[in-house]
Parts: structure tokens; C-alpha cells; sequence
């Protein structure tokens, strides 16, 4: 009863109980003013929390971000008239100004080029390896929980501490030049410099430094979209099954038959995740970086700087909201077109079987 | 029904492991074989490798991070010094050790621990609360407001973060535990799951007959649906754990240069010497991922559960 009165204003509810169950008795529906209160207002009580907090801290910093783009919110730097330089924050409107200098920069393109180049390599190779091992834990496995709860060790772990990880094995002399070292693989240390060294210099070019991050991303999402699969699969209906082997069809050509196309909307729900997900990459890149609290990251030459770094360096390090929130509004745009386009594609490509 | 008789027929038959397929089972009845237990235990070595790594490094001094060799694979004796040298407890550092090898980083462990322990009980709380009331309740405007709260489910958390990192300014919470803590303590996907587990795990009529009773909109709340909510509080909450436990981006620029600085900062700011110590940062690397290991260890499978149920759901 404690519970009652504390979602209800107390008078209109005070010893009411026995009276409300003879009314209800006698009319189940509002019967009286408590009962009307507790259909129409308290579901709204059970939200509100929801909603304002979700408003609040999940809606409205999107909003005002568009604000502030629309803003020279930034540092900047008038001479006043005794020629000294003055450091001003000033938030100021500007029209379209940010929105047209995120459209211009090079810095702006190079990197939402990094990020989709790195989304694109790394969500196919991934979602398809997903589907493998999903089909390889499909099976009636002894131990199974123990197989399940293993794929899942990359997703748990922090992702700044796993890339850090990776950062030691692709540093110069760490295990990927190695293991590079043991097939045989060599480069010679800097241009002008006659001896070499096991593996590659995995930072020196733009195709390596995306391998390492893609073999990064793909280390900690696959297991986790193997489970999304697994989970379709085992929704599949079991004569569906049944029907392709009267045909002859084998393990292989039942996995891409019948388990593909049935499993067509968990891919697409992953293809979306994947998206959103690697549009937005972040710790990976940084991490990547000898040093990632110096420099303007991704490497001297910006090889592998993704668009939600170029935001942070230039909203944190640069100072420029303003700028800042028009790219990661522009990032929107685009992420939504390429979820959209991508959940279109993955639809079509399926649908044709 | 014929269907299903069919079904049950099938694993009667004679078992010939070979051509389990033309038998007309379905994958998932069919004994796997030994090539999956190999390629599923590489996959689990993969997986689990660099987190071990991790922990043996975090035993040894700088030299064994990069070998030339065969990487070292049993523990050493350093694991002391190595977490003294992390947290800060020698001053001044040892030799070759320079002050950026250290941060706070016990202090930032107990600031993660906070962060976690309010933002769970917080989300379990209005989750619930509100995925009844979307399961359950009839009131004006419910489905376009849990469209609503699908459709968010799919908005970039870091499209607001310009937003955010002012507002956060204004109220004066940057560099606070209230800027890493109160905007987590909802989230879409939370009242989504809950809506759905709600709406499967619990009859209507169930509720009907408590209304009949005159039992109130709370009442049927805590004596109903709260009993049989336990196992999707439990997923919901290891979920979020993880989430709260790994944040980085948007720990990184509210609370990442003070003294409140959570995890994913503290690993970060280690790596910001000029040649900071490998060993120094994969102890701490292998310490913030422990908790969530040892996690794993013990509820590992409700939450493989919560991922697999929640993604048949979606």
C-alpha cells in the first residue's frame, strides 16, 4: 500500500481502498477518482522518468550540438589595438559558415575516407566470418556454454586496454612482425637506411595501419555478431531442413541456401549495427597512435584519423565547437544515408534467392 | 501437427554420422564434428590470447614485452612492483621509470566501480518501470512514444557529444562524476528489452484478474511483474555493466584530466609520456579488463542469453 501512495497525490486516495473494491465491484470502470488516476496518469508517472532523463541528456545535447553549429563557438584570437593578441571565447552566429568549411576541408574528406574505407573492410570479412562460426556453434556441441561464453571475451574487454594490446603486437618488434619474421617477411628500416627488420613497419603506410585496425575491430566484434547469428539460427524452423535434404542438399549448400536467406533480417539488423558502429570509430585509431594524447592523431600523415577523431581533436584540442558539431552532424547524415543504403542492399542481395 | 510429428520422428532413425544432413536434420541436431571443436577452440584462443598476454605481462619487467622470440607465455615476479609503479606508490619513481608511468589508477578503478553501481541500479529501476508501463498499460499516445524509443536506439551516441560537453559546462559538471553518471542512467535500449521480456513473460489475463481484484497500477507492478522480472534484471544489468565499464569517448573529454577520471581515461592518459612503459600499461590494461572477465566467469551465460534473446526480439 506504501507503494500506492507514493506515486498518488495523497488526499483523493486516503482510505479508499475498501470503498474503491465495492465500486469496482459494482462498476469495474471509473468508478472513482483514484481509479481514473491510476489509468490515465500513473502509466504517464511510470515514463516520466524515462523521457526526462532521456530528453534531457540523450535528445537534447543532439539539438543543441545543431545549435552550436550554427555558431563560431570557438577560441578566437583579435588584436586588440595595441597589436597584442587576446584569447576570446566567443559563441557568435554564423549561418551555414561551419557546416561549408566541413564540406571544403580536406582534413574533413581524408577522414571520413579512412573511416569508410575501414568500415567497408572490416564489416565484410567480419559479418561473413560471423556467419562461420555461428554455423560451426549451430551444432549439437558438448560444452556448448563453454564455446558461447568464449567468442564473447573480446566484446567484454575494455577497448581501450584490447587495443593497447594490439598496439604492442603491431609495434616494430612485437608478435605480428614476428610471426611476419617467421614466413619470411622483411622491410628495411626507413628510406635511406640499408638494414631491415622482420614484418613491416605497420604505421608507415596507409594499407598496413588499416589492416592492423581492421584485424582490431574484427578481433572484438566478431564473436558477439556470431551470437546474434546463432541466435536466428536456432529461431529456424527444424523441418525447413528437412525439406532440402530430401532434395540432396549438402551441410554447405544448407548454410547458404536455407540458413542465409532465413536468417535475411538479423543480417540486416547487424549490417545496420555495423554500421553505426564503425562510423563512429574511435578508440581503435586513437589507441593506434604512438602517442594518442599528443599529436593530431592518425599518424604524421593522418593515415588512418577517423571522422569522430577529427571531431575530438578539433572540439578538444582545437577548441572549435562550432566546427566539431557541424562534422558530427554531417557524420550523421552520411551514417544514416549508409545505414539505409546498406539495410536497402543487404535486403535486395537477399532477397534474390 | 503433422509437422511436428515429422519432427520427433527423425532422431529415432538410425544415426549415420556422415550424412547427418540427409537424414533431414537440422543443423542444430546434428553431432558436431571434430573439425568445429578444433576451428572453435583456435577461434577461443584467438579471442582470448591478448587478455592473457595482458595478465603475463603485467608479471614481468619491460624486456619481455618485446622478444624477438616465441612470446613468453607462464607469469614472473613483478606483478607487485608493476602495480606500484601504476598506482603511483613509489616517489619518486624507480630508476627508467618516469612520473607519467603512474595515474591514480586505484582511484580510478573505484571511480569506474561508482559509476557502475549507480548506473545499474538506476537503469534497472526506470527501465522496468517503464517497459511495464509500454507491455502492459493502455494509455493515449504509448505506441508512437515506443516507436520513438526505437527509432533512438539507432542515433549515434557521439552525434550529441559537442552538445553534451557544453551542457555539462553550464551545469557545471565537467570533471565530475555526475557527467559520466546521469546521462547513462536511462537508456532506449533498456525499456526496449524490458517492453519485451514484459510482454512475453507475463500473461495478460494474469493482470486482468488482479485489476478485477482491484489491485492498483503498482500494486500489480511490484507483486507481479517484479517477481518474475529477475532474470531480465540480471542480463539488463551485466549489459549495462559492460557498456558503463568500457566507456571511453565521452569519459575522455568530461571527466578525463581530474582527479575523477574512470577507466578507459586512466588506461588512455598512461599512454601520454613520451616513452611511457609497455609493462606499466598492459598492467593496467589487464587489471580494467578483469572485472569484466571474472564477470564472464560467473554469469557468462545469462548474458549470452540477454545478447541471444535480445537480438531474436529485435
Amino acid at each position: 500500500m506504501s507503494a500506492k501512495s507514493a506515486g498518488a497525490p495523497p488526499a483523493p486516495i486516503a482510505g479508499t481502498d475498501e470503498d474503491l473494491e465495492h465500486a469496482r465491484a459494482r462498476k469495474p470502470q471509473k468508478s472513482s477518482l483514484w481509479s481514473r488516476f491510476d489509468h490515465s496518469v500513473v502509466p504517464f508517472i511510470l515514463i516520466s522518468p524515462f523521457f526526462i532523463l532521456f530528453v534531457a541528456f540523450g535528445i537534447f545535447p543532439i539539438v543543441y550540438s545543431g545549435l552550436i553549429s550554427f555558431q563560431s563557438y570557438r577560441n578566437e584570437y583579435p588584436v586588440s589595438r595595441d597589436g597584442t593578441s587576446i584569447n576570446v571565447f566567443t559563441e557568435r552566429w554564423v549561418g551555414l559558415e561551419n557546416f561549408e568549411r566541413t564540406l571544403t576541408s580536406w582534413d574533413f574528406w581524408q577522414a571520413l575516407i579512412n573511416t569508410f574505407g575501414l568500415f567497408i573492410l572490416s564489416a565484410v570479412p567480419q559479418l561473413l566470418l560471423a556467419l562461420i562460426i555461428a554455423s560451426l556453434l549451430n551444432r549439437r556441441l558438448r560444452m556448448q556454454s563453454v564455446f558461447r561464453v568464449g567468442i564473447l571475451v573480446p566484446y567484454i574487454t575494455p577497448i581501450v586496454a584490447s587495443s593497447i594490446v594490439f598496439v604492442t603486437f603491431f609495434d616494430n618488434a612485437g608478435q605480428a612482425n614476428w610471426i611476419l619474421g617467421l614466413l619470411g617477411v622483411e622491410s628495411s628500416m626507413g628510406l635511406n637506411s640499408t638494414s631491415t627488420m622482420d614484418g613491416i613497419d605497420w604505421r608507415n603506410q596507409r594499407w598496413s595501419a588499416w589492416l592492423a585496425i581492421i584485424i582490431m575491430i574484427n578481433w572484438k566484434w566478431t564473436g558477439y555478431n556470431a551470437l546474434l547469428y546463432l541466435a536466428a539460427m536456432q529461431s529456424i524452423p527444424k523441418d525447413v531442413y528437412e525439406a532440402a535434404a530430401l532434395d540432396g542438399a549438402g551441410a554447405w549448400r544448407q548454410l547458404w541456401s536455407i540458413t542465409v536467406p532465413m536468417i535475411r533480417p538479423m543480417v540486416i539488423f547487424t549490417v545496420v549495427l555495423a554500421t553505426i558502429g564503425s562510423l563512429q570509430l574511435f578508440a581503435e585509431p586513437v589507441q593506434f597512435d604512438e602517442n594518442p594524447a599528443s599529436g593530431q592523431g592518425g599518424g604524421n600523415r593522418h593515415l588512418w584519423r577517423t571522422v569522430a577523431q577529427l571531431i575530438w581533436f578539433t572540439g578538444w584540442s582545437q577548441t572549435n565547437f562550432g566546427f566539431a558539431g557541424a562534422m558530427s552532424w554531417v557524420l550523421f547524415v552520411v551514417v544514416v544515408l549508409v545505414a539505409a543504403f546498406n539495410g536497402w542492399l543487404t535486403n535486395k542481395i537477399g532477397g534474390r534467392k | 501437427m503433422t509437422a511436428t510429428a515429422t519432427k520427433r520422428q527423425a532422431p529415432a532413425e538410425p544415426p549415420r554420422k556422415h550424412d547427418a544432413a540427409l537424414l533431414g536434420r537440422s543443423p542444430q541436431d546434428t553431432p558436431a564434428g571434430w573439425i568445429n571443436y578444433i576451428l572453435m577452440s583456435l577461434i577461443i584462443l584467438v579471442g582470448v590470447w591478448p587478455v592473457y598476454w595482458a595478465g603475463i605481462m603485467s608479471t614481468w619487467k619491460e624486456d619481455k614485452v618485446y622478444t624477438t622470440g616465441f612470446p613468453q607465455v607462464t607469469p614472473g615476479p613483478y606483478f607487485e612492483f608493476n602495480w606500484k609503479v601504476l598506482t603511483g606508490q613509489f616517489s619518486p619513481p624507480p630508476p627508467t621509470y618516469a612520473s607519467y608511468d603512474s595515474v591514480n589508477f586505484f582511484r580510478s578503478f573505484v571511480n569506474s566501480i561508482i559509476v557502475v553501481a549507480v548506473v545499474v541500479t538506476a537503469t534497472l529501476f526506470f527501465c522496468s518501470i517503464a517497459g511495464f508501463a509500454f507491455a502492459k498499460l493502455r494509455f493515449k499516445g504509448r505506441d508512437p512514444l515506443f516507436y520513438f524509443v526505437v527509432l533512438t536506439l539507432t542515433i549515434p551516441a557521439q552525434l550529441g557529444i559537442v552538445g553534451a560537453y557544453q551542457i555539462m559546462d553550464r551545469l557545471g559538471w565537467i570533471d565530475t562524476l555526475f557527467a559520466v553518471t546521469v546521462p547513462a542512467l536511462v537508456s532506449a535500449f533498456g525499456v526496449f528489452y524490458m517492453r519485451q521480456f514484459i510482454e512475453d513473460a507475463i500473461p495478460d489475463e494474469l493482470i486482468e484478474s488482479a485489476r478485477v481484484d482491484g489491485a492498483s497500477t503498482l500494486r500489480v507492478f511490484t507483486s507481479i511483474v517484479l517477481p518474475a522480472l529477475r532474470p531480465a534484471l540480471g542480463v539488463l544489468g551485466l549489459i549495462t555493466a559492460v557498456g558503463v565499464w568500457n566507456e571511453y569517448i565521452w569519459a575522455l573529454v568530461a571527466v578525463g584530466s581530474s582527479p575523477w577520471q574512470t577507466i578507459g581515461p586512466a588506461l588512455h592518459n598512461l599512454r601520454a609520456g613520451s616513452t611511457p612503459k609497455q609493462s606499466i600499461i598492459l598492467t593496467g590494461s589487464f587489471v580494467a579488463s578483469l572485472p569484466l572477465v571474472l564477470l564472464l566467469f560467473v554469469a557468462g551465460r545469462q548474458i549470452v542469453r540477454g545478447i541471444m534473446e535480445g537480438a531474436v526480439k529485435a
